[in-house]
């Protein structure tokens, strides 16, 4: 991690020196253990503040839509997807972009982490390859990496950049023998009732605070439905059936889209299972059209195009 | 001084006794939160946490109330009038609040119990309310509330306190409402000078246990331009997704709006949380927003806890530091670092 957080610095530092671009988008380390904020780098002086470790889970396209200046930004293999995504719906132009690419081990997710340590608090992390290395107050503690993985990291088939200037490492091998919906086969095979309920029980502690839609670098409307007020699509309360609506029509909106990068589910306060949606709307696409989001600048999402021959069936 | 003490082998009877005599709402973990929740039975609570992951402010101002009810239906003769819907203000306990919530509602008090305005749904739940606090024996990292007015041994704003002592909690009455509830629940044991000890060794103990603290000694004297101008807002915006989180499990962030909703000539009149983190939070009828950029958002928010509320109230900062928007807020915006900014300018 050190080695990726060094290199990161030295093509940021380069970037600059050399005027290549205006900006560097990155991560700086966060102020309290297991996180990480988005940064913009400016000034060649600067590039010592980048950071980078396993919580660096944002996904920085989200901060990449409407800008008009030059800029390198840190990539993931699911925000190097997402870019693509951007790039073909005309947020962001390739020519703006120098892309870092960095192939990635899984983002920790610092819940589980909190929840295994059972109340105990952490005052400092390090890591190595394979553990977590935790110290507290009172007690020290090794845990196994891929054990703390996001869940949607753990079912990774991209952690390289598909998309990028510059890799910042040798690629990792990718595995692409993990089943990745083992969750949405057992929401399929639920009758159209418990599957009905089983959403509204995930969706129910939803607190309407919308960090998902807006942690999510594909939802960039520039005014979101929840929020037209002339008319007024949506409620404003907690009431089940609006909130639904939110959550249902938003993964709807990602259908073809959605790289699963997950940071809806990590900036969710309540821990809500949102990628349920979204999982599913992504395994239709590549059933339905072969289409896997990102992974390529000459093929746009099926869902912005037509061809005649396009699935039909579903259509009744 | 404890008045009073229970055993904590007690604390499940006490509990029962209690859901006797009022609607008790107390700590529940569930899926790995824990939050306030109306409980039937003793053994649902669980005081494992160092705090709940929203604070307690939904039992005072819900995140969605329904004020009034009405009728647009043409044939009613009763059509447009508002009918306040009844509530259920019978008595009712809030059981382990933290000194910090706790005091949130003294400060939300100011904005809803006015001499000019007495909001009376928020005075309503206040009343019924007679609130049991915990006292904090493990702070956590992110706790300051010893630098915003408060402690882990606060009773500022609780009608009892309770004190975790070992085998036993001490109790502390604060008001005729807390001996209400020791008289109705027929807690009786005096506590011994053991007692008293052991809480003093929690105290201390305590306070050594914080390792944030934020200063605010300069915010009320620096001029409200030179701070809504300060050049640290654009390097701190930049991070915000302007979720609603950090405003949303803020036990301090009282904004509401209030909107209608009709289904079929029926309607009810709601007050739901807002947020001004939202663009929609100022739009106007015009369709201007004054705080249409990102800046201007996060700039009003912390504007709000930490200056405006300060110039307007001279009671300390809308803030109790009970961290859970540094825990909690997606891209670590660290309001303890805000505070450094805005005390610090132009040092």
């Amino acid at each position: 991690m050190e080695q990726l957080k060094e290199k990161i610095m030295q093509i940021a530092l380069r970037l600059l020196v050399e005027k290549r671009v205006d900006v560097v988008l990155g991560f700086q380390q966060g102020s309290i253990p297991m996180t990480s904020q988005p940064i913009l780098i400016r000034e060649p002086e600067h590039v010592d503040r980048i950071h980078w470790d396993s919580f660096c889970g944002s996904n920085l396209a989200t901060y990449l839509p409407q800008r008009r200046d030059r800029v390198a930004v840190v990539a993931k293999g699911c925000d190097s997807r997402n870019i693509v995504l951007q790039i073909l719906e005309n947020q962001i132009k390739r020519e703006q972009l120098y892309i870092i690419g960095v192939p990635c081990q899984g983002m920790v997710d610092r819940r589980r982490v909190l929840a295994n340590l059972g109340g105990r608090e952490p005052r400092q992390i390090s890591e190595t390859s394979e553990h977590l290395l935790i110290r507290g107050e009172e007690f020290e503690e090794t845990l196994e990496r891929t054990r703390f993985l996001q869940e949607n990291c753990a079912i990774c088939a991209h952690h390289n950049p598909t998309f990028h200037d510059e890799l910042v490492a040798e690629p990792v091998t990718e595995e692409n023998t993990v089943d990745r919906y083992g969750d949405i086969h057992a929401i399929e095979s639920m009758s159209e009732d418990e599957r009905w309920q089983h959403f509204a029980e995930i969706l129910a502690p939803c607190i309407r605070c919308y960090a998902c839609r807006n942690a999510c670098p594909m939802c960039y409307c520039p005014t979101c439905f929840v929020d037209e007020s002339m008319p007024q699509w949506l409620g404003k309360s907690i009431d089940p059936v609006d909130t639904k609506t939110f959550h249902f029509l938003r993964a709807y909106h990602l259908a073809g889209r959605c790289t699963d990068c997950g940071n809806c589910e990590r900036v969710c306060p309540m821990d809500i299972k949102l990628r349920q949606l979204t999982k599913k709307l992504e395994k239709d696409i590549i059933e339905l059209y072969g289409y896997e989001a990102g992974l390529s600048l000459d093929q746009r999402p099926p869902l912005d195009t037509y061809r005649p021959d396009d699935p039909q069936e579903f259509i009744r | 001084m404890a008045d009073k003490i229970i055993k904590k082998a007690d604390l499940p009877a006490l509990l029962s006794r209690l859901l006797d005599h009022y609607r008790v709402y107390a700590p529940v973990r569930h899926q790995g939160m824990t939050n306030f929740e109306k409980i039937s039975a003793a053994d649902q609570v669980d005081l494992s946490h160092v705090n709940t992951t929203l604070s307690p402010k939904s039992l005072m101002l819900p995140q969605s109330e329904s004020m009034f009810q009405f009728t647009s239906m043409k044939t009613v003769d009763q059509r447009g009038i508002l009918r306040e819907i009844e509530k259920d203000y019978s008595p009712r306990v809030i059981f382990a609040i933290r000194p910090c919530d706790a005091k949130s509602f003294q400060l939300l008090d100011l904005n809803f119990d006015t001499p000019s305005y007495r909001d009376p749904w928020w005075l309503g739940q206040r009343q019924s309310t007679t609130l049991v606090g915990l006292g904090c024996n493990q702070p956590c990292n992110t706790c300051f509330c010893t630098s915003v007015g408060s402690g882990p041994f606060s009773a500022d704003g609780l009608d009892l306190l309770l004190i975790d002592a070992g085998d036993e909690f001490a109790i502390q009455t604060r008001t005729e409402k807390g001996k209400e509830l020791l008289i109705k629940t027929s807690v009786e044991s005096e506590g011994s000078e053991a007692t008293a000890n052991a809480v003093l060794a929690r105290q201390e103990s305590s306070l050594k246990a914080f390792n944030s603290t934020v200063y605010t000694e300069n915010l009320k004297r620096h001029d409200v331009k030179a701070l809504f101008d300060g050049d640290f807002w654009d390097e701190l915006h930049f991070a915000c997704i302007n979720c609603g989180v950090c405003t949303f499990v803020c036990p301090t962030c009282w904004c509401f709006d209030i909107q209608d909703e009709v289904h079929k000539g029926n309607g009810i009149r709601l007050r739901n949380w807002d947020s001004c983190m939202f663009p929609l939070f100022t739009l106007h009828g015009s369709g201007h927003n004054p705080r249409a950029q990102k800046l201007q958002r996060l700039r009003q928010r912390f504007m709000h806890k930490l200056k405006y509320f300060v110039d307007k109230y001279d009671r300390g900062v809308a803030c109790v530091g009970c961290g859970r928007c540094v825990q909690q807020c997606p891209v670590n915006i660290d309001i303890r670092h805000v505070f450094r900014l805005m005390n610090d300018l132009g040092a």
